[in-house]
């Protein structure tokens, strides 16, 4: 399996976010997309789940299934957790395991997994930002797909929890998965390539920056 | 459990729990409908003449009380993204949701009219007919209003917008579903005749109110 991207384009609200971007990421590898802020991380990610119309280039998965699109191959760790507040810890993880197309799972192995089995029965209200991140976490875990975009992934974890997430991604990687992650800070991924979207952006004109 | 049902069953969990609008709908039906005697005295006469078209009225405002925040609670917390992400067509994930406001919000209207028509002096056969065109008319105002509410999505007042783009479009529906709940009572137009527009109307805006909701909604992710 393999995700390639030829002279990507990303135009947002009629301004030129990035252009010319080019990448592939093999099964077990894994891509850091970093750059300053407004450089389109988060853009080309969700331009890859497909909630970012490409405005110009080309996007594949090769080897995997035809009949989805890659969005529907994908797991989105977004900046939203997307848990809703009156649903149990447990609630909210079977909702999005049943709605992403996992089979009847046992949801404790995930949810032990990111360290939240105790709190299977709190409403998510009631969790801290951390802990609704690994809940987000554990969402990757309990649906298999191959593909990983993360956003920001280590925001709001703490030291244990970045190590925890960090054993994860090496486990994706390690079952053939392909990791994609935006982020400013260091992952504990060894050999992961980066890409740097500062570098390859299309200049830009001033009246355009100021607008 | 297919995603389908996974989002009916989310969907109306969170409306019967803390938070959840199931419950608002049937009190402002109820409240709306109270003011009325109030507000024309004791006449009983002419409260039982007005009463279905009072009662109608009360559930369209009703229904569309809670369905501002059907997809703008899932957009604001990231939901909306993830489930672009599933493989279940937006269409009928759309529709899913309609069905579980429905439900929530709708049924009860329909459960709660005939004792709330007590207050307009409705009797029991035309207290059937009003339940009868409730039944079959208050889906097509759930399903009209998920237009408006997938247009208001991203809009902070959304709810406004949408009582002002959602209101005209259900004309038609409030036209007929008095006019077969007077029809029962009083006549002289036979019931079935404009209880079948009723029905057409609901049975054409089950089709189109999911896809242009979901048009809708794919538009406003970009």
């Amino acid at each position: 399996m393999r995700l390639s991207a030829t002279d990507l384009a990303c135009r947002r609200g009629g301004r030129e976010v990035f252009a010319n971007i080019s990448f592939s990421v093999a099964a077990g590898e894994s891509l850091t997309i970093r750059g300053r802020n407004g450089a389109g991380k988060s853009s080309l990610l969700r331009m890859i789940v497909g909630l970012v119309r490409i405005a110009g280039g080309q996007l594949s998965l090769q080897g995997g299934d035809p009949e989805l699109s890659v969005g529907e191959q994908a797991h989105y760790l977004g900046h939203l957790d997307a848990l809703k507040p009156s649903l149990s810890v447990e609630e909210n993880l079977r909702f999005w395991s049943a709605f992403l197309g996992a089979a009847a799972v046992d949801l404790s192995e995930p949810l032990r997994t990111v360290g939240l089995e105790a709190l299977a029965d709190l409403p998510a209200a009631y969790l801290s930002a951390g802990q609704r991140r690994r809940l987000s976490i554990a969402r990757l875990l309990a649906v298999k797909r191959p593909l990983w975009l993360l956003d920001e992934p280590t925001s709001t974890l703490d030291a244990a929890a970045q190590a925890r997430l960090g054993e994860i991604m090496r486990a994706h990687l390690a079952d053939g998965g392909i990791i994609l992650a935006a982020t400013h800070g260091p992952l504990q991924l060894e050999g992961a390539r980066e890409l740097d979207l500062d570098g390859v952006s299309a200049p830009r004109h001033p009246a355009e920056v100021s607008a | 459990m297919t995603p389908l049902a996974a989002i009916l069953v989310r969907d109306m969990r969170i409306a019967v729990r803390v938070g959840g609008g199931a419950l608002i709908g049937v009190l402002f039906f109820l409240v709306v409908v109270t003011l009325v005697p109030f507000a024309l005295g004791p006449d009983l006469a002419l409260l039982k003449r007005i009463g279905p078209a009072i009662l109608w009225l009360a559930a369209l405002l009703a229904s569309l009380l809670a369905l501002d925040r059907l997809f703008a609670a899932d957009h604001d917390d990231g939901s909306l993204d993830l489930v672009l992400t599933g493989r279940a067509p937006m269409e009928l994930v759309v529709a899913a949701k309609g069905l579980a406001h429905w439900l929530t919000t709708g049924l009860p209207l329909v459960i709660a009219a005939p004792l709330i028509g007590l207050f307009l002096n409705l009797d029991a056969p035309a207290a059937a007919a009003l339940v009868l065109t409730l039944l079959v008319g208050t889906p097509a105002l759930t399903f009209i209003g998920l237009i408006g509410a997938a247009i208001a999505v991203t809009l902070r007042r959304g709810g406004l917008l949408l009582a002002v783009l959602v209101l005209p479009l259900t004309v038609p529906v409030l036209i007929f579903g008095v006019a077969a709940a007077n029809a029962a009572v009083t006549g002289p137009v036979p019931f079935g005749t404009p209880f079948t527009i009723l029905c057409a109307l609901t049975l054409a805006s089950l089709v189109v109110g999911p896809f242009a909701a979901a048009a809708a909604l794919r538009q406003e992710m970009e």
